[in-house]
């Protein structure tokens, strides 16, 4: 019951977040918005017991991802951007994408409902209490020892970029 | 029935009572840091400081709280109001929420989380927002200017200090506050010694976190006003200032906690030096003796009165803190002097960074810019490999930790060193300021 008010408060928050982020015309209150539908993602994170991902979100969206967005924003000049002529017109395209997408995830839904009726909401099995406890090393034992390898590409595919992101933007100075 | 309903609420009711004494009590604290810095300052530069509310300036933070709630709220005419209102709310939410995983004492934790550290960091990390979105709504060019820098900042030595925590996690194995405590006291060890390069590391870029001097650069007075706070008065700058000292207070726990072993006594497990538990309630005493001492020489009979209430406060500490090294039921020794010991490392690290400001001049934003990136990024990263690598041959090749950590410290020290002399070598000519 506690469980289903916390997952349909936080979802609340983060769909009106998302809708004020595309709504509102001031960028810095897009910004803020998106924070709160960030934090309300680690909020639903939180409330299936991924502490571990919790934090991680926050760390790395709110804390970083986000405060770079705002320093951007903040040197941009508001008052111009403003009364210039938006150039997001193609909202016939979008909403014919945004129903494709919404028919195929009720689609899937559909389908997994009718396939196994006990069953959760996509077909999965309902999750064993207390299987993400230790959370943190269970994180961690699944990065580093089932999916290492992977996880090390990933990791130098990161580092490429970055450096790419260096050498590119050094070129002009 | 009673006893199955006190088994319900004693894990809900007893961290809200928890968090409703440091919601309480915090504002109050970082008053008395402020006048302690005052004092300090005053010390320290052969004058008397704040003397005139209260015997020796004791009623000055009660005096000054009343006067910033009772100041004119000015907001700018052009600020955006909505979010020059959120702004200092979110700076104290922030601070005040990471208070939620500090531990003061092996009871006294409103929360004990499996990412413990890890919640501390994001969530302080989050008052950041305070600061740029003030800054920029103030509509204000020093605010702005001060935001930048902060935020700057923020982001650059906040890499550094994570990589120093890093390097003391390695040697706790996990990031519950609670258990990195432990691992300290089963060790007999606290982790400044096993990782010191990393302690002072994280002195350094918890300064810069916090906006203190010499690395102030986001309040420079001469510069700019006061920063992204320049547009703010009475009470919502008040609030700026409380989530500055709790922002202190958080750092200064987090280094208590993982490098000066959190609220263990010093040496815990040597039973010879058990008389260092006295040392509390004889450090009580002490105080309370001076009050009396100094209460019939104030000049006005109300500072009398209250200097002798001060004592008596002190007498009362003494004898909590008295009554479980005596055996008296009910009082647990372990949560009373944690809490002591606990306080007492915060505070001395605070004085730390109180001593640093009034001995060392401002920096130049370059020269901050070029000591994080430059020297304590680098050296931080070397020194999270060198601990790891003490660790493998503690753990793989049978070395003992402590020469293993001896030859890993060294090693890094004489990297830090040829960095700082590559550094002195190939200086970049100033182009501009900041």
């Amino acid at each position: 019951m506690l469980d289903k008010v916390v997952f349909y408060f936080f979802a609340g928050l983060a769909v009106i977040s998302a809708i004020l982020v595309v709504t509102r015309r001031n960028a810095v209150h897009s910004a803020i918005f998106l924070i709160t539908a960030l934090l309300a993602t680690a909020g639903i994170f939180l409330q299936l017991r991924a502490e571990f991902l919790f934090i991680v979100q926050i760390i790395l969206y709110v804390g970083g991802i986000m405060v770079l967005f705002i320093f951007v924003i903040m040197l941009v000049n508001l008052d111009v951007a403003l009364h210039q002529v938006q150039f997001n017109r193609q909202w016939f395209v979008a909403s014919v994408l945004a129903l494709v997408l919404a028919a195929q995830v009720f689609f899937i839904f559909y389908a997994a409902q009718r396939s196994e009726p006990g069953r959760d909401t996509l077909g999965l099995p309902p999750a064993v209490a207390g299987r993400l406890t230790p959370n943190t090393e269970l994180v961690g034992q699944t990065l580093f020892r089932n999916y290492m390898v992977p996880f090390e590409i990933a990791s130098i595919l990161l580092l490429v970029a970055m450096i790419g992101a260096v050498v590119m933007a050094k070129r002009r100075v | 029935m009673t006893h199955s309903l006190v088994e319900f609420f004693k894990p809900h009711i007893l961290p809200l009572l928890y968090a409703l004494v440091i919601v309480l009590v915090l504002p109050l604290i970082a008053g008395y840091v402020v006048l302690l810095e005052r004092k300090v300052m005053a010390d320290m530069q052969v004058r008397l400081g704040p003397m005139r509310v209260g015997p020796h300036g004791l009623l000055q933070p009660i005096a000054d709280a009343l006067k910033l709630l009772l100041k004119e709220d000015i907001i700018p005419e052009n600020a955006d109001l909505w979010i020059f209102w959120l702004a200092p709310v979110l700076s104290v939410t922030a601070a005040m929420l990471a208070m939620a995983a500090l531990p003061f004492g092996p009871a006294f934790q409103i929360a004990d989380l499996n990412i413990g550290l890890l919640f501390i960091l994001g969530i302080s990390s989050m008052g950041i927002f305070g600061i740029v979105l003030g800054g920029w709504a103030s509509n204000s060019h020093y605010s702005l200017l001060g935001a930048l820098r902060s935020s700057a900042q923020l982001v650059s030595y906040e890499t550094a200090a994570g990589m120093a925590l890093v390097s003391a996690l390695l040697l706790a194995g996990t990031l519950s506050m609670h258990g990195i405590v432990e691992l300290q006291a089963q060790q007999g060890m606290w982790f400044v010694f096993e990782a010191p390069i990393a302690f002072f590391i994280y002195l350094v870029a918890s300064i810069a976190e916090t906006n203190r001097a010499p690395f102030d650069l986001p309040e420079a007075e001469s510069e700019l006003v006061a920063g992204y706070m320049t547009e703010y008065s009475g009470f919502r700058w008040a609030l700026y200032f409380l989530a500055e000292y709790a922002n202190m207070i958080v750092v200064g726990s987090i280094a208590t906690t993982l490098f000066l072993g959190g609220w263990l006594r010093p040496f815990p497990n040597v039973p010879a030096l058990d008389f260092l538990d006295y040392v509390p309630i004889l450090l009580m005493l002490l105080t309370a003796g001076y009050c009396f001492w100094r209460a019939p020489r104030q000049p006005v009979k109300v500072q009398k009165m209250f200097l002798a209430a001060v004592g008596g406060l002190c007498i009362l500490l003494a004898a909590i803190l008295a009554a479980p090294v005596f055996g008296v039921p009910y009082f647990s020794k372990a949560a009373l002097h944690g809490a002591f010991w606990f306080l007492l490392k915060v505070f001395l690290y605070i004085y730390v960074f109180m001593w640093l400001r009034f001995t060392f001049p401002r920096y130049r934003f370059d020269q901050l810019m070029k000591l994080g990136w430059h020297f304590m990024i680098p050296v931080a990263i070397v020194n999270v490999m060198g601990i790891g690598l003490a660790l493998v041959l503690n753990r793989q090749f049978h070395w003992g930790l402590a020469p293993a950590l001896l030859v890993m410290n060294v090693g890094v020290l004489l990297v830090a060193a040829w960095l700082a002399w590559v550094g002195e070598r190939y200086e970049t000519p100033v182009v501009g300021g900041a």
